[in-house]
């Protein structure tokens, strides 16, 4: 039976270089997957786009493009990448450069673009999902609406004979889906393997979370060689089965405890995983450990695809401003505690007009809330206070970040290393549009 | 016993709902679990973090439980004012559960 394997080389924008260069020398891959597109991250990418037209895609592009395309180049290894963002043909065109300057010649180079739908949003009679608002009535404040495009555009640029297809907003299992398909034809409407393909993207698409990152918890499940771990290579056969696995050497561990983990990571229902392309079902998942570093995957299945694309909508929500300061030594609780109380009152007094704040102590109570972080009793030798809010404008923001900076002078006794900051904020809702109204497209280039 | 003891568990998000994995470490140890640790005692645990429903899904086949929270991420991970905006740190309080302790088998010398 013929059988592939697929490395996935980032599990976020800001991911480790290094791990996708060791897949491409010694992962014995044909497909290298970055999945680095997260929620917000495009909305942000088309702002830069309308400063530069040339920009608007991956920061780090260049840099993991720098790194892998030599390595892929010679072993004839395939690269696959949301990295586009808000920009694809802008990134392919810089991947080209990139190829040029390390005097690689002959590669393709696909952009797949038509995720871009804001026009087409806005146009249309359609519906916040979380808000039920019609789209229409924030048409002001919109930024991005991007559709979840799935595998059949990047398909098509593989069987073009691209080396390197990039992309915008993608379902981020269908950027490993589609390697599946093209290799070994499976049929866009075989729900069964989809789900199964799907199943797999899913696992890899984390890139580090399956391999032993994000589970470290010492002296329940302990995990050596994070400095150094190694990412997931996927070797899956054309009946959909599939074993997950790591380089040889490499940090980490694959067990089945890291793969369930990763399973039902960011899941909600598993007999019901909506993607572009088919809806997965995780249900009757089981696995094996086949040996050491190897799990075999086996039970996902999948029913006939959505008749709606799923769109990410970036608008302005609001602003953020934020100040801390920390207290340390007897009494700190004492002292943070006042500070809170001093700056509370500080926001009222000067009338710093905030629609949501939070009064914080970091080491305290600031992540669980109060009736859990109060189980643990003992007071802590160092407390950081956290102020924040929501304002209107940058600079009603920046006057919260101001009145915690100022207990330095005016506040309790010994506090230090006060920070400041405010921003603007991109927030996400979605929508569903007809999937007939996105209309991928593909551009080709060669270095 | 603690949840901890005999369960490992992660948290994901997806705009203002959260998600968190409860997994046996031992596959016979599922039943316990599956009885024990209910959507109600979840949402109480949470409840000042959670202020929507909490849905409990079974993955028998893999001994796991899925709690899918609602209007638990401060409105959501790209609004939120949260320090841990992404709630990934609820994990660790879930397995702070007290459970019923169960009689293991001693191993022989």
């Amino acid at each position: 039976m013929k059988t592939i394997r697929i490395g996935s080389g980032a599990g976020y924008s800001g991911d480790r270089i290094e791990p996708a260069v060791e897949l491409a020398e010694k992962g014995d891959i044909q497909y290298l997957v970055f999945e680095c597109l997260a929620e917000r991250t495009i909305a942000i990418a088309q702002g830069a786009k309308l400063k530069d037209p040339a920009q608007g895609y991956d920061p780090l592009l260049a840099e993991r493009m720098l790194a892998v395309l030599r390595p892929c180049h010679e072993k004839g290894i395939r690269i696959v990448t949301n990295m586009g963002a808000a920009n694809p043909a802008a990134a392919a065109a810089k991947t080209r450069d990139i190829a040029r300057s390390l005097g690689l010649e002959g590669l393709k180079i696909a952009a797949v673009s038509g995720d871009d739908v804001l026009e087409t949003l806005k146009s249309g009679d359609h519906r916040i999902e979380e808000t039920g608002e019609p789209v229409s009535a924030m048409a002001g404040s919109l930024v991005s609406a991007n559709a979840y495009l799935g595998a059949a555009p990047i398909v098509a640029a593989l069987k073009a004979g691209a080396d390197i297809v990039i992309t915008g907003r993608v379902a981020d299992p269908a950027l490993f889906l589609a390697p599946q398909i093209f290799e070994f034809g499976w049929s866009m409407e075989d729900w069964n393997r989809l789900g199964k393909g799907t199943v797999v993207g899913h696992l890899l698409e984390c890139a580090g979370q399956i391999t032993g990152g994000y589970f470290a918890d010492p002296g329940v499940k302990d995990v050596a060689g994070l400095a150094r771990l190694g990412f997931p290579i996927a070797e899956v056969g054309e009946d959909g089965s599939a074993v997950i696995t790591k380089v040889a050497g490499s940090g980490g561990a694959v067990t089945t405890a890291t793969c369930k983990e990763q399973l039902l990571y960011e899941i909600h229902d598993p007999a019901a995983y909506y993607t572009p392309d088919v809806v997965a079902d995780f249900s009757q998942v089981r696995f094996t450990q086949e040996g050491p570093d190897r799990v075999r995957v086996a039970g996902a299945g999948g029913r006939p695809r959505p008749a709606t694309l799923k769109v990410s909508v970036g608008y302005i929500d609001s602003f953020i401003g934020e100040g801390q300061i920390s207290y340390a030594g007897p009494g700190a609780l004492a002292r943070g505690r006042l500070a809170l109380e001093i700056v509370r009152e500080r926001l009222a007094l000067t009338g710093v007009a905030a629609t949501e704040l939070r009064f914080d102590l970091i080491g305290v109570d600031s992540i669980h809330g109060s009736a859990l972080s109060t189980a643990g009793g003992r007071e802590p030798y160092e407390v950081r206070v956290r102020v924040i809010g929501r304002t209107g404008s940058l600079k009603e923001a920046q006057r919260i970040g101001n009145e915690v900076e100022t207990l330095y002078t005016n506040g309790p006794a010994s506090g230090g290393g006060a920070t400041k900051s405010a921003k603007d904020v991109v927030a996400m809702l979605s929508a569903l549009l007809p999937r007939e109204l996105a209309k991928p497209a593909i551009e080709f280039m060669e270095a | 016993m603690k949840l901890r003891d005999i369960a490992h568990s992660r948290t994901g998000d997806k705009g203002d709902i959260s998600n968190i994995s409860v997994i046996a470490f031992d596959e016979a140890d599922y039943p316990l679990i599956e009885a024990h640790v209910t959507a109600d005692r979840v949402k109480d645990l949470f409840h000042e973090v959670v202020h929507g429903e909490v849905a409990r899904y079974e993955i028998p086949s893999i001994g796991a439980l899925n709690f899918v929270m609602r209007q638990a991420l401060g409105g959501g991970v790209t609004r939120s004012l949260a320090l841990d905006a992404h709630g990934k740190c609820l994990a660790s309080a879930l397995l702070d559960l007290e459970m019923p302790d169960i009689a293991r088998p001693i191993q022989a010398a």
